[in-house]
């Protein structure tokens, strides 16, 4: 067995922190086209076919865009959790929250106001809903030394079930109750047209308000995180709470305030989800509970090393995959290919991570030194 | 009063329900005592579900055989999802959070199960085989106990004699004791001799092999037959994770919480709506809340043994979550 030491650096030098994450995307291509040739489908094909479906054409980039938006906020969301060490694993359940927020003001503010107040008060709304049901584990963590990750986990699904109960089993002022209809095939109250939130479309891709609002998060988020008192504090507790503590740092209230920054970011991906696609509480089973946002936003911050910018770029590539496998779906086109792909790359992305905090030693055959060698020989390397 | 008939059928329910999250539980209780989380289940339990299915319609013979076949391809094929992990946070060190997504996304619904499913041309094709209801000793008809402890399939009488397994190994084997070292504090059981990376590599991938077991208790017993997507198993996986906290992690209890949240997933919902007790205000009756406890029950036990006397005595294995890494100790 080759006894591999590995040994901790002590600084990672810049260029490996961009070198790495891009070879493993790269070598998990080549890991997928195994798989795909070992199972009967031609990769160069395959990849051809993703790559047009994604990238290729304006109509391509925009439902990647489309795609690329909640991931961009859940991975955003978890970007700004990961990097203290609080593993906030419920972006997935703080996002239904934020679109139940959203929509809930959005009906309550009915379509005669302006479009920038009802764009104001479902954001505001979301993420506040958002933030709120991120404190539940951030303070039973904070005060109980709860576990956050079970904690967090839990209440997706409870999330999830709330966000069903509020459309197919109760007379909610979510729920549609206007005709007939609608009381015996339960909807959601949808948005009205003047509610909708803006679609520019520069040269013909359409790019929802909600990109360009996911961006100017990441860079409000990048600012704190660099620039800030509380960013610095941020990462003194993430890299040694004990550390922070004996300096006098307030963690229990870091752990609140970053709990609710990451909840309310996930929960603005869920008003975004509403204002600019759905247009109503989509509670159905093939609706936000089946689309998995939170949980492949982690993908996406892990990925992007939890840096503001760097998810953005990786929620855009990822977005294109999600685009292209619904697209792609088909008789012809493997299923679940997305989600084994994600998944590749994602663990190459982790024993890529090795590389970065540790350097790995083989150790060779020792040295012999021979202390009675004529100077003039020279010596030969083993 | 209760309804008799209705009680003996959910208390059956329960039984047929709770055990593949029971299966999955003692799985991901090996691994988490060894130190090692696993948030992979729900994806594990896919695939054992779809490569048991394969294994039932491929194998040839006779049924017995087929189905012993197929139980053990599901566990094979589970073991190899967590070796992925196992090999990823015990020998690379990585995150075991971000990990045990990866395996999720990876093998889940929309991954690795839907495209072998779909590859093998597996969806909506009756199932050769399945594991029905054996009427044990012939006393399926005994009043009240009967259709619920003796007419049960093959497997959930095997998920007692592995939770009496696990129990047993945990509490009163040497290699149990060591395993629970290497979960409360690996260094110092790396002092002791103890091979804390094999050990951790064994209960992973143990645990992995028993949540395939419980992904084909659905394709070969409970809805024979498979689906692509997530509904297959349909959150059993991570109710087998809160489960294991929820039993504090011993066996035992594994197999009374199981019980417990597959009468919350099976029967009692559509019992209570049937009975339509006036007592109890609407809210709490629908099928949603019911859903939820699970979850919500989870939580409150982990603040409560978060807290107090509870914390040592019946707490979490110490070192659970942190890689470890010789080095640095």
């Amino acid at each position: 067995m080759i006894d591999v030491k590995i040994e901790r650096r002590l600084e990672q030098p810049r260029w490996l922190s961009v070198v790495v994450p891009i070879a493993s995307i790269a070598f998990s291509f080549l890991v997928m086209a195994a798989v795909l040739g070992a199972t009967g489908h031609d990769p160069l094909h395959t990849y051809r076919r993703l790559f047009d479906a994604a990238f290729a054409g304006a109509t391509a980039w925009t439902f990647t865009l489309e795609s690329a938006t909640p991931l961009l906020f859940t991975g955003l969301a978890a970007a700004a959790a990961f990097r203290m060490q609080l593993f906030n694993i419920g972006a997935e359940g703080q996002l239904y929250l934020g679109a139940i927020g959203a929509a809930g003001i959005a009906i309550w503010l009915g379509p005669h106001q302006t479009l920038a107040l009802t764009i104001l008060m479902m954001c505001l709304c979301g993420g506040g809903a958002g933030a709120l049901w991120a404190l539940i584990p951030g303070a039973l963590k904070a005060f109980g030394r709860t576990n956050e990750i079970i904690t967090s986990l839990m209440l997706n699904y409870v999330a999830g079930q709330l966000l069903t109960y509020l459309i197919f089993d109760s007379a909610s002022p979510w729920r549609d109750l206007s005709t007939v209809q609608t009381r015996s095939f339960p909807q959601a109250i949808p948005l009205q047209s003047s509610q909708f939130w803006p679609d520019p479309a520069p040269s013909g891709v359409g790019i929802h308000f909600g990109f360009f609002l996911g961006l100017g998060i990441a860079a409000a988020l990048f600012v704190l995180f660099r620039f800030t008192r509380f960013g610095f504090e941020m990462n003194v507790i993430g890299d040694s709470p004990r550390a922070a503590r004996y300096s006098g740092m307030r963690t229990r209230r870091k752990i609140l305030a970053v709990m609710a920054i990451s909840g309310a970011v996930a929960g603005l991906g869920g008003a975004s989800q509403v204002g600019d696609v759905s247009h109503e509480l989509d509670a159905s089973p093939q609706g936000l509970q089946s689309a998995n946002y939170g949980y492949t936003g982690i993908v996406v911050a892990a990925l992007g090393r939890y840096n503001p910018f760097a998810v953005c770029l990786v929620a855009v590539l990822i977005g294109g995959l999600q685009n292209a496998g619904t697209f792609l779906a088909g008789v012809d086109f493997p299923s679940g290919l997305v989600g084994v792909m994600q998944g590749i790359i994602l663990f190459c992305a982790l024993g890529g991570e090795l590389l970065i905090r540790y350097r790995v030693r083989i150790p060779g055959r020792a040295r012999v030194v021979a202390e009675d060698v004529p100077a003039a020989e020279p010596e030969i390397a083993p | 009063m209760i309804n008799h008939s209705l009680l003996v059928i959910v208390l059956a329910q329960a039984l047929t329900y709770g055990t593949p999250i029971l299966f999955a539980a003692l799985g991901e209780l090996l691994a988490e005592r060894s130190g090692v989380l696993n948030l992979g289940v729900e994806g594990m339990m896919l695939v054992g579900a779809v490569m048991g299915f394969w294994a039932v319609q491929r194998a040839p013979g006779p049924a017995w055989l087929v189905l012993s076949l197929a139980v053990l391809t599901a566990a094979f094929a589970g073991l190899l999802m967590s070796l992925i992990h196992a090999f990823l946070v015990v020998t690379l060190r990585a995150s075991q959070i971000v990990s045990g997504l990866a395996l999720t996304i990876f093998a889940g619904g929309l991954g690795l199960s839907s495209y072998l499913g779909n590859d093998l041309g597996l969806a909506d094709v009756p199932a050769k085989h399945q594991l029905g209801e054996i009427d044990v000793f012939g006393l399926k008809n005994t009043s009240f106990v009967g259709p619920i402890l003796f007419n049960q399939s093959a497997l959930v009488y095997a998920a007692w004699a592995v939770t009496i397994l696990v129990a047993v190994y945990l509490a009163r084997t040497r290699l149990g004791l060591n395993v629970r070292a290497v979960g409360e504090s690996p260094a110092a059981a790396d002092s002791m001799g103890i091979n804390v990376a094999g050990y951790r590599y064994a209960h992973v991938l143990a645990g992995g092999a028993l949540a395939g077991v419980g992904g084909a208790c659905f394709t070969l017993s409970i809805t024979p037959g498979w689906t692509a997507g997530d509904s297959l198993v349909g959150g059993a996986g991570w109710i087998a994770i809160a489960l294991v906290i929820f039993s504090f992690w011993r066996a035992e209890l594994c197999l009374a919480g199981a019980y417990l949240f597959g009468a919350l997933s099976g029967g009692l919902p559509a019992a209570i709506e049937a009975h339509s007790y006036p007592g109890i205000p609407a809210f709490f009756k629908t099928p949603e809340f019911l859903n939820s406890l699970p979850y919500l029950v989870t939580v409150i036990v982990l603040v409560l043994i978060a807290t107090g006397w509870a914390k040592r005595r019946l707490g979490a294995p110490a070192a659970l979550g942190v890689p470890y890494v010789r080095e640095e100790r």
